[in-house]
């Protein structure tokens, strides 16, 4: 049997404004098991952020809960690399250290170890600009795996980047989480890239968001994730997928 | 390495075409003076009334001698010094204020836009009354002329950081203390410099407007002195100097500015 590390029960976010109540997320329940790759898929604005920040505590739940064990940690990487460019790419990498007062001597060997392994402690004294799109996501992997949190959430992390640095980056982002043995919430609006790196998908409905579907990614021969667009039940995953979207152009 | 020939080409235009503006600045400035200082001497302008290049450098270099041009330019410089230091420290601590309460911004955001909009040389008058004829209403002219200006230039620096850093810091669990110190202020560092080159600006023309009000030294006050006993050598002086004052504090910003940028 599989260790659950988190359970979502009938969670409900509503928000207030002026003109009424907005309903964003409707009844959602999932398990999340350790270890695994879960993505969260949906249209644009269907609320799948929404659900990251409730998780990370960035923003409140209207209704129903999360049971999960308080020392849970939980590392968040945006959609973006957010790098500060005043800091060089080490002083990035220890930066939610600092903020948590953590930067024990064990926890900043930790981050030159991770900068060591994915070929960034060359660069430790240079500055973001002089990196590229791909080694900036890196170093913002580093900055989140750096606080040693069992959950990892990612926010459409490779959006910004251009279409061929976005397949090389999730290749290589796929590999150091699967290498580092972390369990991962991800959301994205990409079915591509959702199959080729899921151990299980989430098909969410348009505002309010529900859960369509749920599917366990087998595929023939699970590697990477560039490998994963060429198995065989890749276009299969990815026809059912886009149905349940039901996207209207 | 060895350096192409259209690189040395390129070099070497750009050299010249430095060179070239450089001379045509000077030869425009030195036409200038030169015409002024014949018209002057000829005959053809009344040296009465528009001073020469050569009166006013014989002024300036007379104030030196007889110790006058430090007591007015310490007065002037002392009193640039409080307005844009003070300026400066309370419009910070304003900016901070309006971006940790929005609240606070909502209430005094239309009482800035009124007050950003009055030409400040009005209360003058007032000032006087209130802080009397001394250097203390000089210092506050500066301050209200710089004051407003420097405040909406940090705090809309602060308002232009990218909301996923800050949503960085927040799910690292950064106190407002440390968003502040290690996002939003060093952040905002070219608003922060912008806000500098217009206060300095900005504090520049509050003195000189305050000496003009009321002063028995400074430069504002040797203009106005001059103005009165039609000594427009002594006018022409005091705006050269005061020139030379603001160039020199621009400098000054700027020097500032490349250590922070390096």
């Amino acid at each position: 049997m599989k260790n659950k590390i988190l359970r979502i029960n009938n969670l409900v976010k509503n928000y207030n404004t002026m003109r009424g109540e907005i309903n964003a997320i409707k009844e959602i329940s999932f398990d999340v098991n350790e270890g695994e790759f879960l993505v969260i898929v949906g249209s644009s604005g269907c609320g799948k952020s929404t659900l990251l920040s409730i998780l990370s505590d960035l923003e409140t739940l209207t209704e129903g809960n999360i049971l999960k064990n308080d020392s849970l940690k939980i590392g968040y990487m945006l959609q973006e690399d957010a790098l500060l460019p005043w800091l060089t790419i080490y002083e990035n990498a220890i930066l939610g250290l600092k903020i948590k007062k953590i930067d024990t001597q064990e926890n900043i060997d930790e981050v030159i170890r991770l900068l060591k392994l994915y070929n960034l402690y060359d660069f430790k004294d240079k500055y973001p600009k002089n990196l590229s799109g791909g080694m900036k996501q890196r170093v913002a992997l580093i900055r989140t795996l750096a606080i040693k949190p069992d959950l990892l959430l990612l926010d459409e992390p490779f959006s910004a980047l251009d279409y061929q640095s976005r397949l090389a980056v999730s290749d290589d982002v796929y590999k150091i989480i699967k290498k580092e043995k972390k369990t991962v919430i991800m959301v994205t609006h990409d079915l591509a890239e959702a199959i080729s790196m899921a151990d299980r998908i989430i098909v969410l409905s348009k505002r309010p968001a529900t859960i369509k579907k749920i599917y366990d990614i087998k595929l023939e021969h699970k590697g990477t994730p560039i490998n994963n667009r060429k198995d065989g039940k890749f276009s299969k995953y990815y026809d059912m997928i886009w149905r349940d979207l039901d996207v209207n152009i | 390495m060895s350096t192409s020939k259209e690189q040395i080409a390129y070099q070497r235009k750009y050299i010249r075409e430095r060179l070239f503006v450089l001379a045509s600045q000077l030869i425009i400035v030195s036409i200038m003076l030169f015409s002024w200082e014949y018209a002057s001497n000829s005959g053809h302008l009344n040296k009465f009334i528009f001073s020469c290049p050569s009166e006013i450098i014989k002024t300036i270099i007379q104030m030196i001698n007889n110790g006058d041009l430090y007591k007015h330019l310490f007065t002037t410089l002392n009193e640039i010094f409080l307005s844009f230091s003070l300026g400066l420290v309370m419009a910070f601590a304003l900016a901070i204020i309006m971006y940790l309460n929005k609240i606070f911004m909502k209430i005094i955001d239309p009482f800035l836009t009124i007050l950003n909009s009055l030409p400040k040389v009005a209360i003058g008058p007032m000032l006087i009354i209130w802080f009397g004829a001394n250097a203390k209403s000089i210092v506050i002219m500066g301050i209200l002329i710089n004051l407003i200006v420097s405040t909406l230039t940090i705090y809309d620096g602060f308002q232009k950081i990218d909301d996923v850093k800050i949503k960085l810091f927040k799910s690292f669990r950064a106190s407002k203390w440390q968003l502040m110190t290690k996002l939003i202020i060093p952040g905002a560092t070219n608003s922060i410099i912008s806000a500098l080159k217009l206060n300095i600006s900005m504090t520049l023309i509050g003195v000189i407007m305050g000496e003009f009000l009321v002063s028995k030294s400074g430069i504002g006050y040797l203009i106005i002195y001059g103005t009165q006993v039609f000594n427009l050598n002594l006018v022409l002086a005091g705006i050269v100097i005061l020139l030379i004052i603001s160039f020199i504090l621009y400098i000054v910003v700027i020097f500032i500015e490349k250590i922070i940028n390096r």
